[in-house]
C-alpha cells in the first residue's frame, strides 16, 4: 500500500502488467525516455527497454493502426494518445478497424488493445488539449470505454483493460492526474469493466457522473446535505454501461441528474437519461436533468470555468429537481 | 556555401518485355513448372473475376472489385512469398489472399455480402481485407513488428493501390517501418486510377516509389507490373532483404486497371476506350503465353486444361458458397466481443433474436 496520485497509480498498473506479461508494451509520443508528457509512463523504458516503452513518430493514426497490427500478432499494446483532441487523427483506425477486428473476422483475429487518452478541462491547457471526446467513441460498437475518477479505480480499471481480450479506450481525467492522492495497493487487484460504484449513499436524488465530475457531484452533495440526501454514482465504465446500479439508485430516489464536461447534445448523459426513462419511468418524481458543457466549442482556458459544470451548477439543478 | 546533401535514384526493372521476350540475364531462378504455375494462377485470377462479375450481374453476389489487367502484380507478389510470410491486402487483391490460403468459397462469400467470408478457419497466412483506403498498411507494419519482437522469421507483405499513397496512413506507416527497421515489404499496384481519378491527379511526384525514399526505405524499386517475372523477382529480392534485417522494402508495380473500379462503377464515364485498348496489348497473361510458347511450355491443350481446371475450382467454390446456410441474425452480436456484454445480450433478447 502506498499513497499515490492517479499518474502514479496508472504508472504502477502499467509496470505490474509489463512485469507479469511480456506481451504488454506501451507506445506513443514521448512515452519512452520522457516518460510521457504527464509522466504516466515514467521509468518504464528504463525498466523494460526501448522495445517495450516505445517512443513513436508523431503520427496518431499509425500509432493506433500499428498497435492494431501488434495486437493481431500476439502483443498487448497500450497506446497513448497525448491529448484528447488528437484522437481525431486516429478515428479512421479506431472506428473502421480497431472496433471490428474480431467481428469482421468472426473471431479469427482479435484486438486486445488499450488506448489511453488524457481528457477534460481544468488544467488550463492549450486549445485541442482539454476536449471531452468520449461521446464519439461510445457511439461505436465493439469498443469498451472507461473513465476513472480516483487513483485506486484508475489502477484497477487499467489492469482490467490491459487484460481484456477486446479493445478498450481509457479516458484519464487531466484534472485528477495530480489533485487527489489515495491509498493504493501496489500489488495486483482489478476492478471489472462495466461496473459503476456508489460513492455516496442518499435517498432523494441520484447524481450520476464520471471522471472529474464525480468530485463536483460529491461537493454538491456535501453543500446540500442538510436539505437533500444525494446518492452519487461514479459510472467508471461508460460502455458497457452499468444500468443496474443506476436503476437501483433511481428506483430509490426517484430523481436523477447526470453530469459531464462534454457537450450536451447526444452526450453520455442523453443515453443515461433515455435508459432511465425506459427502465424507471414509474419511479420518477421529476424529469431527468443534465448538467453538462454547453453545445459550444470548449473555450480556451480564459473562459473555461464558465463552460465546465461545477458544484454550484449542480446544486442549482438539484434545487430544480427537488422543487419540481 | 551550397552543396548537394543527398541524391536518390529509382531503379526500374523489366524482364519480360511487351513482345514477350525475356532478358535472360535478369531471369529469376524459376523452374518450367513454376513458370507454368505463375501462368495458371493468373488464369485463375482472370476466371475468378469473370465468374464473380457474372454472379454480381445475376444478383447472386454483391459489389465486386475486379483485378483484370493486374494479375501479374497480384499473383507475382503472392508467388514470391514463402509459405510462412503474411499478406495484408485490400479489396483488389483477392487472388493474392487465396494464394496465401484464403478459401475461394469464403472470398466469394464475403463479396456475396456475408461477413463470414472473412472468418475462414485454418492456416491461411493472410489478414482481413481492408475496404477503407491505406488503412491496412499500418496494420501490416504492426504485425511485422510483433514478429520481429518475437524473433519469428517470416516477413509481412502489404499491398495497396496508387490512390492509397496519397493518404496519411501510407506515409505514417512507411515512416514507422523505416524508423524501426520493421520486416515489411510494401507493394504498390500503381494501376493508374483511383475510381475515376487518374494517377496524374493523385500526385505530382514523378514516381510513387520515391515516396518511400522519404521514409528512409532504401530498398526501393519500380517494376513493369504487367511483367510477372519482374514482379516476382523484385518482391523476392525485397523479401530476402527485409529478412536479413535491413529494414523495410518497397516495390512499385506499374500496371493498369482495365475494368471498372467495382461492378457499381462504369469506366466509360472518365476514360477513353483507346486508352484501355492500349493496355490490353500489354496484357500480363498474353505476354507470359508468348514466353511459354517460345520456350515450348505451351500448347492449346495445356491452356484448355488449365482453364478447365481453374474454372472447376471456382465453380466448385461457387457451389459451396451458395450452399452456405444464411447467417443466424444473432451473429451480428456474437463476435463483437469475446463475450457479449450485458447491454448487447439485452438488445438481442429484446429484439427476439
Amino acid at each position: 500500500m502506498a499513497v499515490l496520485d492517479m499518474v502514479q497509480s496508472l504508472n504502477r498498473a502499467l509496470r505490474e502488467e509489463m512485469k507479469q506479461d511480456r506481451a504488454v508494451l506501451v507506445l506513443g509520443e514521448d512515452v519512452g525516455k520522457n516518460g510521457g508528457v504527464f509522466r504516466v509512463t515514467e521509468g518504464l523504458q528504463k525498466s523494460f527497454g526501448a522495445l517495450r516503452a516505445i517512443d513513436t513518430p508523431l503520427a496518431e493514426s499509425a500509432i493506433i493502426g500499428v498497435a492494431l497490427g501488434l495486437a493481431m500478432n500476439g502483443m498487448r499494446p497500450v497506446a497513448e494518445i497525448q491529448f484528447s483532441g488528437f484522437l481525431a487523427s486516429a478515428f479512421d483506425q479506431i472506428i473502421n478497424h480497431v472496433s471490428r477486428v474480431r467481428w469482421r473476422t468472426c473471431g479469427r483475429f482479435s484486438c486486445p488493445l488499450v488506448v489511453r487518452v488524457p481528457y477534460g478541462g481544468g488544467i488550463r491547457a492549450l486549445e485541442h488539449h482539454s476536449d471531452s471526446v468520449e461521446a464519439y467513441v461510445v457511439h461505436t460498437p465493439g469498443l469498451k470505454v472507461v473513465a476513472p475518477s480516483t487513483p485506486y479505480d484508475a489502477k484497477g480499471l487499467l489492469t482490467s483493460a490491459i487484460r481484456d481480450p477486446d479493445p478498450v479506450i481509457f479516458f484519464e481525467p487531466l484534472k485528477l492526474y495530480r489533485s487527489i492522492k489515495q491509498d493504493v495497493p501496489l500489488k495486483y487487484y482489478s476492478i471489472p469493466l462495466g461496473s459503476a460504484s456508489v460513492v455516496r449513499e442518499g435517498t432523494e436524488v441520484t447524481l450520476i457522473a464520471y471522471g472529474a465530475m464525480v468530485h463536483e457531484c460529491l461537493k454538491a452533495a456535501e453543500i446540500v446535505q442538510d436539505r437533500y440526501s444525494c446518492d452519487v454514482i461514479d459510472l467508471r465504465t461508460l460502455k458497457p454501461l452499468d444500468m443496474e446500479t443506476v436503476s437501483a439508485s433511481v428506483e430509490k430516489t426517484g430523481r436523477a441528474i447526470i453530469v459531464h464536461e462534454a457537450q450536451r447534445f447526444c452526450g453520455v448523459g442523453a443515453e443515461v437519461a433515455s435508459q432511465i426513462m425506459e427502465h424507471n419511468f414509474l419511479h420518477l418524481q421529476a424529469p431527468v436533468m443534465r448538467v453538462t458543457g454547453f453545445d459550444t466549442i470548449l473555450p480556451l482556458p480564459h473562459l473555461e470555468k464558465y463552460f465546465l459544470p461545477n458544484a454550484g451548477k449542480i446544486v442549482q439543478t438539484i434545487e430544480r429537481v427537488m422543487s419540481y | 556555401m551550397q552543396k548537394i546533401t543527398a541524391q536518390f535514384q529509382i531503379p526500374f526493372l523489366q524482364i519480360l518485355d511487351e513482345s514477350g521476350k525475356a532478358d535472360q540475364a535478369l531471369m529469376p531462378g524459376l523452374s518450367s513448372g513454376q513458370i507454368r504455375e505463375l501462368f495458371e494462377w493468373m488464369v485463375f485470377a482472370r476466371i475468378f473475376d469473370d465468374i464473380a462479375i457474372r454472379l454480381q450481374r445475376e444478383g447472386r453476389m454483391g459489389t465486386y472489385p475486379p483485378m483484370v489487367g493486374e494479375e501479374a502484380a497480384i499473383v507475382g507478389t503472392a508467388y514470391a512469398m514463402k509459405r510462412n510470410d503474411w499478406l495484408f491486402w485490400s479489396y483488389r487483391e483477392n487472388a493474392a489472399a487465396m494464394m496465401k490460403g484464403a478459401p475461394v468459397e469464403r472470398i466469394l462469400l464475403y463479396w456475396a455480402s456475408d461477413v463470414r467470408g472473412m472468418g475462414w478457419p485454418g492456416t491461411a497466412r493472410a489478414g482481413f481485407v481492408s475496404i477503407p483506403i491505406a488503412t491496412q498498411i499500418p496494420h501490416a507494419v504492426g504485425f511485422a513488428w510483433a514478429a520481429k519482437m518475437k524473433s519469428e522469421k517470416y516477413a509481412t507483405v502489404v499491398m495497396f493501390g496508387d490512390g492509397a499513397t496519397s493518404k496519411g496512413d501510407f506515409y505514417e506507416a512507411l515512416n514507422f517501418a523505416g524508423t524501426f527497421k520493421i520486416p515489411v515489404v510494401f507493394v504498390c499496384r500503381n494501376d493508374q486510377y483511383a475510381i475515376s481519378v487518374p494517377r496524374s491527379l493523385q500526385t505530382a511526384a514523378e514516381t510513387i516509389a520515391q515516396k518511400s525514399l522519404a521514409a528512409g526505405i532504401t530498398h526501393t524499386i519500380q517494376v513493369d507490373g504487367n511483367d510477372i517475372f519482374a514482379v516476382y523477382s523484385a518482391v523476392s529480392d525485397a523479401l530476402a532483404s527485409v529478412k536479413k534485417g535491413s529494414g523495410p522494402a518497397f516495390v512499385e508495380c506499374i500496371t493498369y486497371r482495365r475494368s471498372h473500379h467495382t461492378t457499381a462503377d462504369d469506366w466509360t464515364h472518365y476514360r477513353a476506350a483507346q486508352e484501355v485498348e492500349a493496355w490490353q496489348r500489354k496484357d500480363p497473361i498474353d505476354r507470359l503465353r508468348i514466353y511459354l510458347k517460345a520456350n515450348k511450355l505451351w500448347n492449346t491443350r495445356y491452356e484448355k486444361g488449365a482453364v478447365k481446371q481453374m474454372r472447376k475450382k471456382v465453380d466448385d467454390a461457387v457451389k459451396k458458397m451458395e450452399a452456405v446456410k444464411p447467417a443466424d441474425p444473432k451473429e451480428m452480436f456474437t463476435f463483437l466481443f469475446e463475450k457479449p456484454t450485458p447491454d448487447l445480450l439485452k438488445q438481442m433478447k429484446e429484439s427476439g433474436l
